[in-house]
């Protein structure tokens, strides 16, 4: 029972950074590997600040220091010319030093004795059982960003974003300035990613400098999952699937783990599985099709030989 | 209204692949003048559009719209009063957006918020009127994405796109070349309604001399980076296929002649 509630709760709060990894990945089309760093930023800032008596302020810092990583990346991508993945990949490289940094040169912080968002509840509901406090917050942190990215692709800025991953020359003839749109959507996907991690150093009432390890295959593995569920049509279904997608793969963590399937080491490479032949599904399909095709052609002409 | 002046463009600078596209070309636009650009491939036509459009930096010369000189603005800043097609009609809109998130997208040159809703109920209505008048039913289709419209359908979504907030220039860099026949004949058709119901100033860049002649009140004619022949309406009227032919091998010749003194 106790898995069952605990994979929602982290369900939703990992979701959040499955959107921000939706706006980059799906939406932009570049895999940003920011994310990894990204992640950690705002767990470290959350963790310090919170520590600091501050739990919501945490979360605000979190987001910002998420979006500061994004422009960093938008920055190289754009201004420097510097090839999208190995931008994302200088970001985080330069992200580890900098999140050692703000946890004070330790690789593990505890918020054991420290009020999160999560104990503010359980002060203000004490009739409230811990699990389901966490259990409102997460769910209530993750429909409160959905609705924003939600309202804000359907403005004028959201649609040059969109625009810009289908086609950038089409964006920059509408007199639309494609690095600050390229910039404005890394800053939104890593903001994302910043406050989840945010949420999780709260939740789980500590910090580890390695949490981002992995963390983008985690994103890519979820959204994926997700479109499976729910068929990719708009934007607004596709972060609904991403919340989805992110639930769906703690339950299947949480199954894994639990029937000692395989031991829990075994999880990155799981996801790198089905993140790598969700992807190939595509080339697979093309190239079973012509391999029917193939056959069927080959037989054909041998029938129209005998024929002539 | 629009203003070149000397412009000079070289690709590959210092290397043996050394190639002068823009060869101090000048060339002035009246307002409202609809002027047709024949040549050869190579002759510069494109380079010459990209110049105005911005995708370069000029090696010598300015561009001057209105008065005003644009040599130094970035293409995106350029473009909010310069509209472009191109033969590619995939080139022009984003294939996964539908038809009313590319206009809007287009439309939003006109309304600077960038934080309002894309599309408003006004803005739909809009759309739908000005989509209804090229009598292709792509006003029925407005949430239809962009990507399963055929290439004729998707260049006349382009040309609205690029004209929806009227541009002071329009540039067309032979827009109906990838279109069948039938297909060609009517957005050109349309091309010309636009023009001459906005009052357009445009440069329309062809293969199809006969059309060059046909179109618009000025043709000229480009050869290696520069201007050749520069014919007004008057001039033009006279003008058969047959002799502007012979003029071009005329001067092909001559240029030819004296290479081969050169050489010799």
């Amino acid at each position: 029972m106790t898995l069952l509630i605990g994979s929602l709760q982290l369900g939703f709060l990992y979701s959040i950074m499955v959107m921000g990894i939706y706006i980059s990945f799906r939406i932009l089309n570049i895999p940003d590997l920011t994310t990894e760093g990204s992640f950690t930023f705002g767990l470290a800032f959350s963790t310090i600040i919170t520590v600091g008596g501050h739990p919501l302020l945490a979360l605000a810092a979190s987001a910002l220091a998420g979006a500061a990583a994004g422009v960093v990346t938008g920055l190289l991508q754009t201004k420097l010319d510097i090839h999208p993945v190995l931008a994302g990949i200088l970001t985080m490289s330069g992200l580890y030093s900098i999140n050692l940094f703000v946890m004070g040169g330790a690789s593990n912080v505890t918020l054991l004795n420290s009020v999160t968002v999560f104990g503010m509840l359980q002060d203000l509901f004490p009739g409230m059982s811990k699990d389901a406090g966490k259990l409102v917050i997460s769910i209530a942190a993750a429909l409160l960003v959905l609705l924003i990215l939600v309202l804000f692709f359907k403005t004028s800025l959201g649609l040059s974003i969109r625009a810009t991953g289908d086609n950038a020359d089409m964006v920059r003839a509408s007199s639309i300035n494609v690095d600050a749109v390229k910039m404005t959507a890394l800053a939104l996907s890593n903001a994302c990613i910043g406050l989840s991690g945010g949420l999780i150093a709260q939740y789980q009432s500590f910090a580890d400098i390695n949490s981002g390890v992995g963390i983008l295959v985690v994103g890519l593995a979820s959204v994926i999952i997700g479109e499976t569920f729910l068929r990719k049509r708009t934007v607004t279904v596709g972060f609904i699937s991403a919340i989805v997608g992110s639930i769906v793969y703690r339950y299947i963590i949480a199954i894994a783990t639990k029937s000692n399937f395989f031991p829990a080491y075994m999880l990155k490479l799981v996801s790198a599985v089905i993140v790598a032949i969700a992807l190939a599904v595509p080339a697979i399909r093309i190239s079973y099709g012509e391999w029917r095709l193939k056959r069927r052609g080959l037989s054909q002409s041998k029938g129209g030989g005998k024929d002539a | 209204m629009l203003d070149i002046v000397n412009a000079t463009k070289i690709f590959a600078k210092g290397t043996p692949n050394e190639h002068k596209a823009l060869d101090r070309l000048s060339l002035s636009l009246k307002e409202g003048e609809f002027v047709t650009i024949l040549g050869s491939n190579g002759a510069g036509k494109s380079t010459l559009f990209n110049a105005i459009c911005g995708n370069f930096l000029l090696d010598e010369g300015g561009v001057f719209l209105d008065g005003r000189y644009i040599s130094h603005l970035p293409e995106y800043k350029r473009a909010s009063v310069i509209g472009r097609l191109f033969q590619d009609p995939m080139r022009g809109t984003a294939p996964n957006l539908t038809i009313e998130e590319n206009l809007a997208l287009a439309y939003s040159k006109n309304t600077r918020g960038r934080f309002r809703f894309a599309i408003s109920g006004k803005d739909r209505e809009l759309f739908r009127e000005e989509l209804s008048r090229f009598d292709m039913g792509l006003e029925d289709r407005m949430t239809t994405r962009i990507g399963l419209l055929s290439g004729g359908q998707r260049q006349v979504v382009t040309l609205l796109m690029s004209t929806i907030v009227t541009p002071r220039l329009l540039l067309l860099d032979e827009h109906t070349a990838a279109l069948d026949p039938a297909t060609a004949d009517k957005v050109m058709a349309i091309t010309n309604d636009i023009v001459s119901s906005r009052n357009l100033t445009t440069l329309m860049i062809t293969h199809n001399i006969g059309q060059a002649l046909n179109t618009g009140s000025r043709t000229i004619m480009m050869d290696e980076g520069n201007i050749i022949f520069d014919f007004d309406a008057e001039a033009r009227a006279h003008m058969t296929v047959s002799e502007l032919m012979d003029m071009y091998s005329e001067k092909k010749k001559a240029a030819f002649d004296t290479d081969r003194m050169l050489f010799s």
